[in-house]
């Protein structure tokens, strides 16, 4: 891959900053063709339905439009304002950076312990890793459906519960604004704690084998090696990992449409149903956009404040100096 | 993961739009040429048999009575339909001719836009035929659709449970509805299945008190000018309230969906765990399909247990206790369509169409004639229901357009989440009236 080359590269110049990068201003016709060749197609569709429809809905935000007739009624920032004060996408901004650090409290840490254990040599490990693995591959809706049929009150969990002898445990797992919540963050972990621990055991397989061995013999316990070797050196893998986490968890809208709608009375609501709900079904396109806008501004401060700050060393390539 | 979920949905909508624009170029509707060969593209929501097959039953027969006209006819998913692909064709002005209109606010938004076109001389006739109920296609007393059919709600309920807990007929008044509650709880049964998850189906019991609160002269003025001033609107929130805590609901209801499988409300009703449910005369309908689901037999019909009762009155306020609750299913012709559009549109209401769209059990035809066509024990029980309204109310979500209707019904289920008061759904309506 190119690209890579040309990181590399970069990287190697970068720590040498006083000697100015050797210029080569060859024309290449030949080569330049081709790169606007292969790029142009792919660039056309990106700017068309990625650039465009951001800058529209970025246009639509200071409008009040239904959806119909011209852009006429400009209102400035009012859009903003009133979805700032809304109580309801105030309570929506919160559920979505509770389920970020939840998801990063909680599903992180599980992840690599179970990564941890099957690394190690195991009876029947592939079928555990694949049927860890199965939530993920599953589609979302599939997922969110088959949920809200296993936990309807008095469904097939509750009866789980009752043969267990847990059935006082029973709760109103979507019906009760005080329950939904985790229920859903539950469900949430279910179906993503596979994608992270198949990261996870990715990244463990780049851990060489040989610094085990020289811990092991230096007379390092399991846990010693864990501790100072094994997850210093996943560093990389767990803050890529973190970082779709968060925008994941940012953007969430499927399992929650699907799940709870929402609801009940938007004890659910994350940013992205509530930009659908006025959007589309209240048909308020430019208060919708302006909804929109302000996920994309909030998702794009986490992700440029994450990349300067916590990824940049990854990106230096410094998986050596991490250890 | 949800990456790129806002573009994406630009980009779905943005692909609609070319699509939609890539129609266009190949059946250009309007007129055409010199030679009067005109194309309607007629895009409607039956997805299924046997409504699909009439409307395209309808379409053969209207090009043989018109061998100038093409109608190509097609049959969308509702929602995508109501939200994607008919606001898409009328900004992009064009694409479609004539296309399913559900009256209320939404037709009201889309003659402001200038994009529905005016039939109130063209089809003068057929609008006298089908009567009163066109008024929810009307805006400002012109008329811009015909709705082909139009039912109204009420509690479909269980005869048996209603025999097994001593109530010998269907309650009358509120006070009436409540005393049946408690002798139902008596003997053990759910009073009432509702869909709240769904957020409609509860909305629709402050609609109904509502309507039995508030004088017709006060609903209509609402309707037209969002304002919802009059007491009796916070009087409705009050009888839900009171309504709502005599428990009547099953457990969980703010997550029950109302339509999908034997959990819903309406799979509740349908295989006897609850002994009533409020809904619009499809609700047989929807039980058979449960029924057919749950059972796996293809034959299984709406139980047979079901009667019907309108919503009951309340002595002593300004509602008139007949009044009924209603909505429908219309079509309106786009302003550049061609002018045989209205031909077909007043085909689509003649007695020979409305009294298929009868026997097939569809839906309640709107043409009064037509009546008889009816043959469903269920539907011809909601006709009579119909027939006995002196005051038919468009459903109040629709009337008031989806961004009050969206507010009223969100601040109804907070009411029924033990949330708010009665006084924060009418203040939601007029905070949300006031950004339109």
């Amino acid at each position: 891959m190119s690209t890579s080359t040309i990181t590399a590269g970069s990287a190697v110049h970068a720590a040498d900053p006083v000697r100015p990068r050797p210029r080569k201003r060859r024309f290449d016709v030949k080569s330049v063709a081709m790169i606007w060749g292969f790029a142009a197609p792919a660039l056309v569709v990106y700017v068309t339905f990625v650039i465009v429809p951001v800058v529209l809905a970025a246009v639509y935000s200071f409008f009040n439009w239904n959806g119909l007739g011209p852009l006429d009624r400009f209102i400035g920032i009012d859009n903003y304002v009133r979805a700032l004060t809304d109580p309801t996408f105030l309570k929506a901004i919160g559920n979505n950076l509770a389920i970020v650090v939840l998801s990063l409290l909680i599903q992180g840490p599980v992840a690599i312990g179970v990564a941890l254990l099957l690394n190690r040599p195991l009876r029947g490990r592939t079928l555990i890793r694949t049927l860890i693995f199965v939530p993920y591959v599953l589609s979302e809706v599939v997922a969110a459906l088959a949920f809200k049929l296993i936990l309807q009150p008095n469904g097939p969990f509750d009866a789980f519960l009752e043969s267990i002898g847990l059935g006082g445990l029973k709760q109103l797992w979507l019906a009760d604004q005080n329950v939904v919540f985790w229920t859903l963050f539950f469900v949430l972990s279910w179906k993503y704690l596979g994608f992270a621990i198949l990261l996870m055991l990715a990244g463990l397989q780049g851990v060489p084998d040989e610094l085990f061995e020289a811990a092991s013999i230096d007379g390092a316990s399991w846990w010693q090696i864990q501790r100072h070797i094994t997850i210093p050196l996943l560093g990389p893998t767990i803050r890529i990992w973190a970082f779709l986490s968060m925008i994941g968890s940012l953007q969430l809208f499927d399992m929650v449409w699907v799940l709870t709608g929402g609801g009940p009375v938007n004890a659910t609501v994350t940013m992205a149903t509530y930009m659908m709900q006025y959007g589309f079904q209240r048909s308020q396109l430019g208060f919708g956009s302006a909804v929109a806008v302000i996920l994309f501004l909030i998702s794009l401060v986490f992700a440029l404040l994450y990349q300067r700050h916590v990824l940049r060393r990854d990106f230096e390539g410094a998986v050596g100096r991490g250890a | 993961m949800n990456k790129a979920r806002i573009t994406r949905v630009g980009a779905v909508a943005a692909a609609t739009a070319l699509a939609v624009g890539g129609l266009t170029a190949c059946s250009t509707g309007g007129d055409s040429g010199g030679d009067g060969k005109v194309t309607i593209t007629w895009w409607h929501n039956a997805t299924s048999d046997p409504l699909k097959g009439l409307w395209e039953d309808v379409a053969t027969e209207f090009e043989a009575d018109h061998p100038n006209v093409t109608v190509k006819v097609e049959g969308y998913q509702n929602e995508e339909l109501q939200r994607t692909l008919i606001p898409n064709a009328l900004r992009s002005g064009s694409g479609v001719d004539l296309f399913q209109a559900w009256g209320g606010g939404e037709i009201k938004d889309q003659v402001a836009a200038g994009y529905v076109m005016d039939i109130s001389d063209s089809a003068a006739d057929t609008i006298d035929a089908v009567g009163p109920v066109v008024s929810g296609w009307q805006v400002d007393g012109k008329t811009y659709g015909l709705p082909f059919q139009y039912g109204i709600e009420g509690f479909w309920y269980n005869k048996d449970l209603f025999a097994q807990a001593g109530i010998d007929a269907p309650p009358t008044t509120l006070d009436e509805l409540n005393e049946d509650v408690t002798k139902l709880k008596d003997a053990g049964i759910v009073p009432i299945a509702v869909g709240a998850g769904d957020k409609w189906p509860a909305a629709h019991y402050w609609y109904n008190f509502a309507l039995k609160s508030c004088s017709p002269d006060v609903l209509k003025k609402a309707q037209s000018q969002l304002d919802f001033s009059d007491p009796c609107f916070i009087k409705a929130g009050d009888l839900l309230q009171e309504f709502i805590a005599t428990n009547p609901f099953q457990d969980g209801f703010l997550a029950t969906s109302a339509q999908q499988g034997a959990g819903s409300s309406a799979g509740m009703l349908a295989t006897g765990k609850a002994a009533m449910e409020l809904m619009g005369h499809w609700d047989p309908g929807v039980m058979g399909g449960i029924l057919k689901d749950d059972t796996g037999q293809a034959d299984a019909t709406p139980p047979s247990f079901l009667g019907w009762f309108n919503f009951p009155g309340i002595p002593g306020t300004d509602g008139d206790p007949t009044a009924a609750l209603g909505g429908g299913d219309g079509f309106a012709c786009a302003t550049w369509a061609p002018k045989e559009c209205v031909e077909l549109l007043e085909y689509i209401d003649s007695e020979s169409v409305q009294s298929r769209f009868g026997e097939i059990g569809a839906g309640i035809p709107v043409l009064p004639a037509a009546a008889s066509s009816i043959t469903d024990p269920n539907l011809q029980q909601v006709l009579a229901g119909l027939q006995s309204a002196s005051y038919v109310q468009l459903w109040l979500d629709t009337s008031y357009g989806a961004t009050v209707g969206g507010a009223m019904n969100d601040g109804i289920v907070a009411l029924f989440g033990g949330q708010g008061s009665p006084e924060d759904i009418v203040k939601a309506m007029q905070d949300a009236a006031a950004t339109l």
